[in-house]
């Protein structure tokens, strides 16, 4: 890619989150427009794919809710993503994990990355 | 109808305030000199030759480098004649981005990507027949006009050919950004040809803000 739009990137990119990958649990507070109103909506699930470079990038969260199963796309340097939480590591031996899609339940796991410090902790 | 010349360098996205994704082109253009200015009374209309891809002085042949002495202008290797009002600009000045401003509309013109030669799905937008159900007809021409009357094929009749590598002309691009420090121009949407290839940008011919 050229240098360039690199840089031109850099210079657009809007937020700072911290550092997250599949397999991981977060927490996505993102803004929704109902009408008029701006209300911030909460969505909690597995990192299943991070995606694209720039202000390009994006990241697909899924959770299972009521049986069904959701997933949604977010652009990491939309301003109305407002924060992101990371609730667990998850340990994992792929960057793209959309196998998880065929999986229910206890098989639709990802082993949580322990680490020294917090073993420690 | 004043224009520079610009380089494209590639396509990202930008988000509006409201979260809204636009598809944009960066280009960068360098100032581009004004090496010659065509007049009515002298050539019969008015129209500006620009100098753009800068290149070492040693990389230019003897008579490229007198004209641009004659000018004053920095060594560049292509020439391209933009129509402009004479009145407005004299030799030896340099456009840049600045003659754009941000929401302005502007037509690009450069030329498309080559793709050899295409048959008519592609380069018609033919929608071809069947793909199953024991058809021959699968993307072919099809038929290419009637029978004894009137015993020929009619004139631009589509067919298969050399598809791409055209001039093509995009009207109405918004411009969302200028930098005038890096001579960057960011406009909303895609424009013809590969990355690195020059594009022609100029104000709207229709003057529509």
């Amino acid at each position: 890619m050229d240098k360039l739009i690199q840089e031109y990137d850099a210079r657009h990119a809007g937020n700072e989150l911290p550092d997250f990958r599949a397999g991981d649990t977060v927490r996505v507070y993102f803004q929704v427009v109902e009408g008029e109103k701006v209300r911030t909506q909460v969505f909690e699930g597995i990192v299943l794919s991070r995606r694209g470079s720039g202000t390009s990038q994006t990241f697909t969260v899924r959770k299972v809710s009521g049986g069904v199963g959701v997933e949604r796309i977010f652009p990491i340097h939309s301003p109305r993503l407002e924060r992101v939480e990371v609730i667990r590591r998850g340990k994992t031996r792929r960057s793209r994990l959309f196998y998880l899609r065929k999986k229910k339940g206890k098989a639709a796991r990802v082993r949580e990355k322990r680490t020294f410090t917090d073993r420690e902790s | 109808m004043s224009g520079i010349m610009a380089r494209k360098v590639g396509m990202t996205r930008l988000f509006g305030e409201d979260g809204k994704v636009f598809p944009v082109t960066v280009l960068e253009a360098e100032p581009c000199p004004v090496v010659q200015v065509k007049t009515p009374q002298r050539d019969g209309y008015s129209a500006v030759q620009i100098g753009y891809h800068g290149k070492r002085e040693s990389r230019l042949s003897k008579p490229v480098l007198g004209r641009l002495k004659k000018t004053g202008a920095p060594p560049v290797s292509r020439f391209k004649e933009v129509s402009m009002p004479s009145e407005e600009v004299s030799e030896g000045d340099v456009l840049d981005v600045s003659m754009f401003k941000p929401g302005e509309k502007v037509d690009v013109t450069g030329f498309s990507k080559g793709k050899g030669f295409q048959g008519n799905v592609k380069r018609h937008g033919q929608s071809g027949g069947d793909a199953t159900h024991g058809t021959k007809q699968e993307r072919g021409t099809g038929a290419i006009g009637q029978c004894a009357t009137p015993s020929k094929v009619w004139k631009n009749r589509k067919m298969p050919g050399h598809t791409g590598n055209g001039k093509v002309t995009i009207r109405n691009l918004e411009v969302m950004e200028i930098d005038t420090e890096r001579n960057l121009l960011v406009l909303k949407g895609s424009v013809p040809g590969a990355r690195n290839g020059y594009i022609l940008v100029r104000k709207n011919r229709l003057g529509r803000a």
